[in-house]
């Protein structure tokens, strides 16, 4: 039981960091209506760039990741503006080539600045302490409690700001959007900044208890994916709830089917949907 | 006609130059190198077939030719198969393999198509990597035999590899060059253009798309047996997703959906990146943006704009005629009522 317990932990820390780079992914779809293969890599960026602040600058952990956060966010303003926008009039096989393009570029400068070796980001919150007798360490509690705020502020911000109901409102339609006088340019960098911001913030939290390497954002990037396919493609609550199941799957797979095999669980529960829902589950109808 | 002979004439001349080349050259490192670069245009014709033919971005592609691989060294290394057996077998048993992914996967569309299959290909690669006893896992897997002898045909040397993947190369060109152009190819091209216009016309399009996914898998698990046969030692990352990109570099500078795209593009790719191998790991800092630039630039590549400068000149030498016979005959009609004018006066 107190095995079970400590799994359902595991997991909420987990499923925390694959809602958090879920989310970038599923608002981009929803606003632009592009699969960004690249967001793992930004991911991957947000790692480097806290993990260079606290080194190099010695900025403190929470400081580092808020830099991290805002040039993660303008890296993928940079790339709406040069790639993206150009592009969105092209056939869709455009965009993912092209973005699948930005991700090897980025890989491959990470690997050129900082090395291909695995580094651990060393945290101030690596104590142990114990909570009705579950051990867990203070950075997974941060993990779950700063992922649970974000959501909230995210939440406030699309719901009762102008700039958030526009976003939503492009989600929805972007030639209504475009009609009632919303700057849909705007917009689009805007969901990029946000994007790239929760894409830090996911890697900046997650890298203490795994490692920092240029590879690092490939698993998580395919998990996001089964996770907005599994939520439902552009739905903010759907990458939400789906990154919970993922996580939670995963760390019982781990536990009680095979450690070896723990990865391959997301992705067989993508081949489940697809095969019985080639539209993804929640598609939108007549879309 | 006469543009249809210098086509002929100039695959006359790449055909007996690819023939000739180890004549030419006896580096026995540009023979290898060679030999690398045809197995990578087989898959890369594979690949083409369906992102470019048919219009579906299938990212498993780099599974299914390690599949095709591997399938080839466990056939003949675990199971001790005759190696022709293993060859056809391997190369049949990934085309199933295919059909099965195919039956399902072909049921999304676009952006649901190009994840899941990316998801299959991640499959695959970790299957590849964690199944130790069947595959070696990280270690490799090593002791494949090179082709063995057809009657007085042996196939142990550089030279005689390079003909053996060379006519294999050949086949697969003829197969595409003939199947473009028939029926069946046109189907393909009609539902990349439009699926929802092909239905309507009548076109079964699940059927043609598995259809042309299959053998899109059997051309990628063909490159991939030869190059077990070749290479004789696999290592799971031929699977992994960076090879993928590989193949869609090569097919993209080359000239997604054209014939001569992916010879193009693999041999100044290949040729390239010899060139630029000081930077080995680094090279994906320049094909990257490469990628990324060609395809907001110049999205049809080498060949693929090359044929449309060739369309472009030959409607504006058409323009050009048609305005030259109107300037005559208006001319002509001018100068027959001048005429009249003359008469009447």
């Amino acid at each position: 039981m107190e095995l079970f317990v400590q799994q359902l932990l595991n997991g909420l820390t987990i499923g925390s960091v694959y809602s958090l780079v879920a989310l970038g992914l599923t608002l981009v779809y929803g606003i632009l209506h592009i699969p960004n293969f690249a967001h793992g890599a930004l991911y991957m960026m947000g790692g480097y760039v806290t993990l260079t602040a606290m080194s190099q600058a010695g900025l403190p952990y929470g400081l580092a990741i808020v830099v991290s956060m805002v040039a993660v966010g303008l890296l993928g303003v940079l790339m709406e503006r040069l790639v993206f926008y150009p592009l969105r009039d092209a056939p869709p096989l455009h965009d993912k080539i092209a973005a699948i393009g930005i991700l090897l570029f980025l890989e491959a400068f990470a690997q050129f600045v900082w090395g291909a070796d695995y580094q651990t980001m060393p945290t101030p919150y690596g104590n142990v302490i114990t909570v009705f007798g579950l051990t867990l360490t203070v950075q997974r509690i941060l993990i779950i409690a700063s992922t649970v705020v974000i959501m909230i502020l995210l939440y406030l911000f699309l719901k009762k700001t102008f700039i958030g109901a526009s976003i939503i409102a492009m989600a929805q339609n972007r030639e209504g959007a475009n009609l009632v006088g919303i700057n849909t340019n705007k917009v689009a960098m805007m969901t990029f900044l946000l994007s790239g911001g929760l894409a830090a913030l996911a890697a900046s939290l997650a890298s203490p208890i795994n490692l920092v390497f240029p590879g690092m954002g490939h698993l998580v990037i395919l998990k996001a994916f089964v996770i907005i396919i599994l939520g439902g493609m552009g739905s903010i609550p759907g990458a939400i709830v789906g990154g919970y199941i993922l996580g939670f799957s995963e760390s019982l797979g781990a536990t009680y089917v095979s450690n070896d095999y723990k990865d391959i669980i997301a992705f067989a529960i993508l081949v489940i949907i697809l095969t019985v829902k080639p539209n993804g589950l929640f598609a939108k109808e007549g879309h | 006609m006469a543009v249809f002979e210098k086509r002929r004439l100039w695959l006359a001349v790449l055909a007996a130059f690819a023939l000739a080349f180890p004549l030419l050259v006896t580096n026995g490192y540009y023979l290898h190198m060679m030999t690398i670069s045809f197995i990578w245009m087989i898959a890369v014709y594979g690949l083409n077939l369906f992102a470019g033919y048919t219009g579906y971005l299938s990212l498993a592609h780099a599974g299914f030719f390690a599949v095709g691989a591997y399938m080839l060294g466990i056939l003949t290394v675990k199971a001790g198969l005759p190696f022709w057996w293993a060859f056809i077998l391997s190369c049949a048993l990934t085309s199933l393999l295919g059909l099965v992914v195919g039956l399902v996967a072909l049921r999304t569309k676009e952006h649901f198509f190009a994840i899941y299959t990316l998801c299959v290909g991640y499959i695959l690669y970790l299957v590849i990597d964690k199944w130790d006893s069947l595959t070696g896992g990280v270690r490799g897997f090593i002791g494949i035999p090179a082709p063995s002898d057809i009657g007085p045909l042996s196939f142990q040397t550089p030279v005689a590899q390079y003909y053996f993947v060379l006519v294999f190369l050949f086949a697969v060109m003829f197969v595409m060059y003939r199947l473009v152009y028939s029926l069946t190819g046109r189907t393909y091209i009609a539902i990349r253009n439009s699926e929802e216009l092909a239905l309507t016309l009548g076109i079964s399009t699940m059927k043609n798309k598995l259809a042309s996914f299959v053998l899109s898998v059997f051309f990628t698990s063909l490159a991939g047996a030869l190059y077990a046969s070749f290479i004789r030692f696999l290592g799971p990352d031929i699977a992994y997703v960076t090879v993928m990109f590989d193949f869609l570099t090569y097919l993209l500078v080359g000239g997604i959906g054209t014939l001569a795209g992916p010879v193009v593009g693999t041999l100044l790719i290949t040729f390239l990146s010899q060139q630029l191998q000081f930077l080995q790991d680094y090279r994906m800092l320049i094909f990257g943006p490469v990628l990324t630039l060609l395809i907001i630039f110049y999205p049809h590549g080498i060949a693929g704009g090359f044929i449309r400068y060739q369309a472009k000149r030959a409607e504006a030498r058409r323009l050009e005629q048609k305005a030259n016979r109107a300037a005559a005959e208006l001319a002509a009609s001018r100068q027959g009522r001048g005429e009249r004018h003359v008469k009447e006066g």
